[in-house]
């Protein structure tokens, strides 16, 4: 008996640690992903987000409520609410139940409109400062980020401006993928010989995941990288001694890359060819499928 | 692949391909797992062939099921190979359910490789093997029933597209211990399935079991329409029908519609590889953002070729266990037919995230929305149809009230996804897998699964016992919530969808609650196993001859149960919705027919096992470049049926004495019978009889 009791008291305890453990997990969680954003797509997003549930409440709370008075109202054996087994019309509910999704589906709707052109990831957005311009291309478990201007490339971590807009221009150089910084907002396809376009903006500087999140074989899990958002002053400094202290991306270098790996710490070049990107993308197109340009205007 | 010769015996196939020769050469955990895995298959077959053997059953087997063309046995088959593979593809569910929840910053069990197979194989057997023949079995055994009708149009089509679909099954199976299955998930998304980035065995086991499936239910939606719109009996015009047949008439014209865009889709990949065309390719003039819009151009409309059938089976058992009509019939029809069109309108809300611009994405995002307007009237039609009821609480019913509960959350998810900033955001997350499977579970599962309980004792004559499948019921439902809710929240918080391993410890609370949700799930299946086996043994006491055990509205509910080869023995006429009811108010049920007439039926034809095991060496031999099987199997199939055009004497005739006998027969038995009361629904005295209210 006090054996069981025992068992009992150990078995409380554990299941109570576990609870603990799983709860302050779950406190913890709510600082990753587009619901803690980093700057005003996410934020935007998660406010979209919010308003379509409010409004979905309109339909949903009705029917949480009126289903279990219904069961237990017109349940077998009662003698509460009237049984009627014919009865198989109303047009006071037919007009409520045709009318009220409609209404909701039309505000959603204007809403929706409204909101995919505002939050159109092509969309430059709007700052005094013109954007900060990188390339990006998908690799076989990798991230290669070119900064045209400042002619040097990044792997696996990319550096922006906090504050300052980014605008990507991607494209794979293997599968499908999809690029995505979470806390900073959507994602964006990258095709071979095609290119897409995302634009961002982190509000303050800080560091923010970044990921494939199209499956793309074995190493698709480790297909991370790092977003720094930090100042104009620091990304100065960091091109200028990136440009001065590393390697150039040669043909070598990027036979290397394109090989399926997954790279153990982030690699930098000090300079890339100018029009390196547009090559990848020309690449698979050849010469003669003029219909998709490189420059990505056609898409 | 190693060289090979048009001519080889074997073709690429190698030792080093059977599972167990892996697991014995790279014994891990994850090899480990696939060699369990193939000697389950392995040892369960050995058993029922054994099983078979002992019990002399080889003869039944093959006379009264496999080479049967009747549409209650063509659609009990259905159903069996979906509980079969229902097993599989839970099982690895809740695998990949453990693996997430140890994997945080942890390697887990299993390999990326395995983790890819199984997530590829658990989505395709999912949807292809394990919902499609549920709902083809269910509409299969139902609907000729409840229109009237003694079979299907095509009674040989019919079975022809059942062994399609199983060969197609058969295969998936056979990857369990012959070689490796797709990874590239059960869109098979190129060029990631292209023979440059996915070479060997895998692929192709995907695209000729799926090839092979749908087919099948190309040739399914052109029967079952047919049989609806040409076999209905006297009076059961279109507006009669229940809203079962309605919903069976949508989804069999979405599936003569839908399903070719698959086949083209899988065939072009299939061109792709294995012989050099460049349609997906990355260079060439390969796109594969032509292989999104084929396979969604399917893919859309086939969430409704599932989801249809089962909002035709809430619509039956809610009104039945309301003890009412339906609420608002034309207007369920009307949103029925609605969604069918509409789902042809959406399907480019899968990728909205491939750069086609704001407003294509918008007008796409709102036709998806637009669903949601007849789908919400569905709901409350149905919360209608209980008001002014009596409401009995069977298993049947607490399954259609947990749908219509959790399927709103779905709905409210699914209009979040509508919106392409939103998707933006979580597509290709656990957002969207806690999304679909909020449809998928609540709505094809639970509704296959009241269907089941619904209609079983009609099928074999006796009740299942309602304790377990309660039970079953509560693991099934919390299971879901546990399971599925805290994907929602991985998906805000960054988590996509066939991830094998983790590097947010922020993510392992959710996953553990969500493992422990898929051990409930996986509960809920067993009771489901231990109902049947407790049901069957006590068959004797559970029996329900009368056929008529939940006051049925519909005419299936007016024959015995099991019913008649036949069906009816007189085609019955029929003069008003809720048909049954009606006769049973009317007095007219069970009374004697004035006269008998010989019926025809279908003979049994070995042409449809015929086909569908030379279609498993078909897609084997393929698989395998195996070329002189690959043209063995299609000279065995295509011999098959032009042999078979050449047979004229396919009906056998029962003559009418034998019809009479057999039915003033079970009639004297139902005079016989007491009648029971809805309270006494779940006691032995239900034998099948309903006491008909004034």
């Amino acid at each position: 008996m006090r054996r069981h009791q025992e068992l009992t008291k150990i078995l409380v305890r554990s299941a109570g640690g576990l609870l603990l453990l799983m709860l302050s997990s779950m406190a913890a969680a709510a600082s990753v992903g587009f619901i803690n954003p980093a700057g005003p797509i996410a934020e935007a997003l998660r406010d979209h987000l919010i308003f379509i549930v409010v409004v979905m409440m309109v339909v949903i709370v009705p029917l949480f409520i009126a289903l279990p008075w219904v069961l237990w109202r017109y349940r077998l054996g009662t003698k509460s609410g009237s049984y009627q087994p014919n009865w198989e019309f109303s047009w006071i509910l037919e007009v409520l139940i045709w009318g009220l999704p409609a209404v909701i589906v039309v505000v959603l709707g204007w809403n929706l409109w409204h909101q995919s052109y505002e939050l159109d990831p092509y969309k430059p957005l709007a700052s005094t400062e013109a954007p900060l311009e990188i390339e990006a291309i998908a690799l076989d478990w990798k991230w290669v980020f070119i900064y045209p201007e400042q002619g040097i490339v990044s792997v696996n971590e990319v550096m922006i401006v906090a504050g300052r807009p980014v605008s990507f221009r991607l494209t794979s150089g293997t599968v499908m993928q999809s690029f995505m910084i979470p806390r900073l907002g959507g994602q964006i396809y990258t095709m071979a010989g095609m290119v897409t376009k995302m634009n961002l903006l982190a509000s303050e500087p800080g560091q923010f995941r970044g990921l494939n999140t199209q499956y793309n074989g074995m190493g698709f899990a480790n297909q991370k990288f790092m977003t720094h958002a930090v100042s104009q002053a620091d990304f100065d400094r960091w091109a200028t001694n990136m440009s001065a202290s590393r390697p150039p991306l040669n043909q070598a270098a990027w036979a290397q890359l394109t090989k399926p790996s997954v790279l153990a710490a982030p690699q930098f070049f000090g300079s890339v060819a100018e029009g390196f990107f547009t090559a990848v993308v020309a690449g698979f197109t050849g010469g003669s499928h003029h219909h998709i340009k490189a420059d990505g205007t056609d898409l | 692949m190693t060289s090979e010769s048009i001519f080889s015996l074997l073709g690429t196939l190698t030792p080093q391909d059977i599972s167990f020769v892996q697991t014995f050469e790279n014994p891990v955990m994850s090899e480990f797992i696939d060699g369990a895995a193939g000697s389950v298959l392995v040892v369960g077959m050995i058993i029922v062939v054994g099983l078979l053997t002992y019990y002399r059953g080889w003869k039944t087997l093959w006379f009264d099921w496999l080479t049967s063309v009747d549409h209650k046995k063509v659609g009990i088959m259905y159903i069996v190979v979906a509980f079969v593979m229902l097993a599989r593809a839970i099982i690895e569910g809740v695998l990949m359910r453990y693996q997430q929840s140890i994997a945080v910053n942890d390697p887990g069990i299993l390999t990326a490789d395995h983790f890819g197979q199984l997530f590829s194989t658990h989505g395709s057997i999912m949807i292809f093997f394990m919902a499609m023949p549920f709902i083809t079995g269910m509409i299969n055994y139902i609907m000729p029933q409840q229109i009237g009708a003694r079979d299907v149009s095509f009674p040989l089509l019919n079975a022809i597209s059942l062994w399609l679909t199983a060969a197609g099954a058969a295969l998936v199976m056979i990857s369990l211990v012959v070689g490796k299955f797709s990874t590239g998930g059960w869109t098979a998304y190129p060029p990631y399935t292209g023979i440059e980035f996915s070479p060997g065995e895998g692929v192709d086991y995907w695209i000729w079991s799926i090839s092979l499936t749908s087919i099948g239910s190309t040739l399914t939606g052109v029967n079952f329409a047919t049989t609806i719109y040409k076999n209905r009996a006297p009076g059961m015009t279109l507006f009669r029908m229940p809203l079962f047949c309605w919903t069976s008439l949508c989804t069999s014209v979405l599936m003569i519609f839908a399903m070719a865009p698959l086949t083209i889709a899988t065939l072009m990949l299939a061109l792709d590889r294995y012989a050099g065309f460049h349609f997906f390719t990355n260079d060439l003039g390969g796109n594969m953002m032509n292989y999104a819009n084929l396979f969604w151009l399917f893919g859309h409309p086939e969430v409704y070729i599932l989801i249809l059938p089962a909002f035709g089976v809430f619509s039956e058992v809610i009104s039945t266990f309301s003890g009412k009509t339906i609420y608002g019939y034309k207007s369920l029809v009307i949103a029925t037919m609605s969604i069918a069109v509409l789902s042809f309108t959406v399907w480019l809300h899968h990728f909205f995230t491939m750069g086609q611009g704001a407003n294509v994405n918008a007008i796409f995002g709102i036709a998806t929305m637009l669903i949601g307007v007849p789908t919400g009237v569905k709901v409350y039609d149905w919360l209608l149809t209980m008001v002014r009821g009596r409401i009995r609480l069977t298993t049947a019913m607490l399954f259609s009230i947990m749908f219509l509960v959790t399927f709103v959350i779905g709905g409210l998810t699914g209009v979040i996804l509508a919106n392409p900033p939103v998707d933006f955001a979580v597509h290709n997350s656990l957002f969207l897998v806690a999304h679909f499977h909020n449809m998928v579970i609540p709505g094809v599962l639970f509704g296959m699964i009241a269907g089941y309980q619904f209609w079983f004792p009609k099928a074999f004559g006796f009740r299942l016992a309602e304790r377990w499948g309660k039970a079953s019921f509560w693991c099934w439902s919390f299971g879901f919530y546990l399971a599925f809710m805290p994907l929602y929240a991985l998906g805000l918080m960054g988590a996509m969808r066939r991830t094998v391993e983790w590097f947010r410890p922020e993510y392992l609370g959710w996953l553990q609650v969500s493992f422990v949700g898929a051990l409930l799930l996986f509960s809920g299946f067993l009771f489901l196993c231990v109902q049947l086996v407790v049901s069957i043994r006590q068959r004797d006491r559970r029996r329900v001859p009368a056929g008529d055990p939940w006051d049925g509205r519909s005419l299936e509910w007016s024959n015995s149960a099991p019913p008649p080869e036949y069906n009816f023995a007189v085609i019955p006429h029929v003069s008003g919705k809720d048909a049954f009811t009606q006769m049973k108010q009317e007095g007219q049920a069970y009374a004697s027919p004035s006269a008998y007439e010989d019926i025809a039926v279908p003979k049994n034809s070995i042409v449809a096992p015929v086909i569908g095991i030379a279609a498993i060496a078909f897609g084997f031999a393929l698989v395998w470049h195996i070329w002189w099987l690959v043209a063995l199997s299609f000279l065995a199939m295509w011999g098959a049926v032009i042999a078979r055009s050449f047979v004229t004497d396919t009906e056998r005739v029962i003559p009418a004495s034998k019809v009479r006998a057999d039915h003033e027969a079970w009639l004297q038995q139902v005079r016989e019978c007491t009648t029971t009361s809805r309270e006494q629904e779940d006691t032995n005295s239900n034998v099948g009889r309903a006491e008909v209210l004034a």
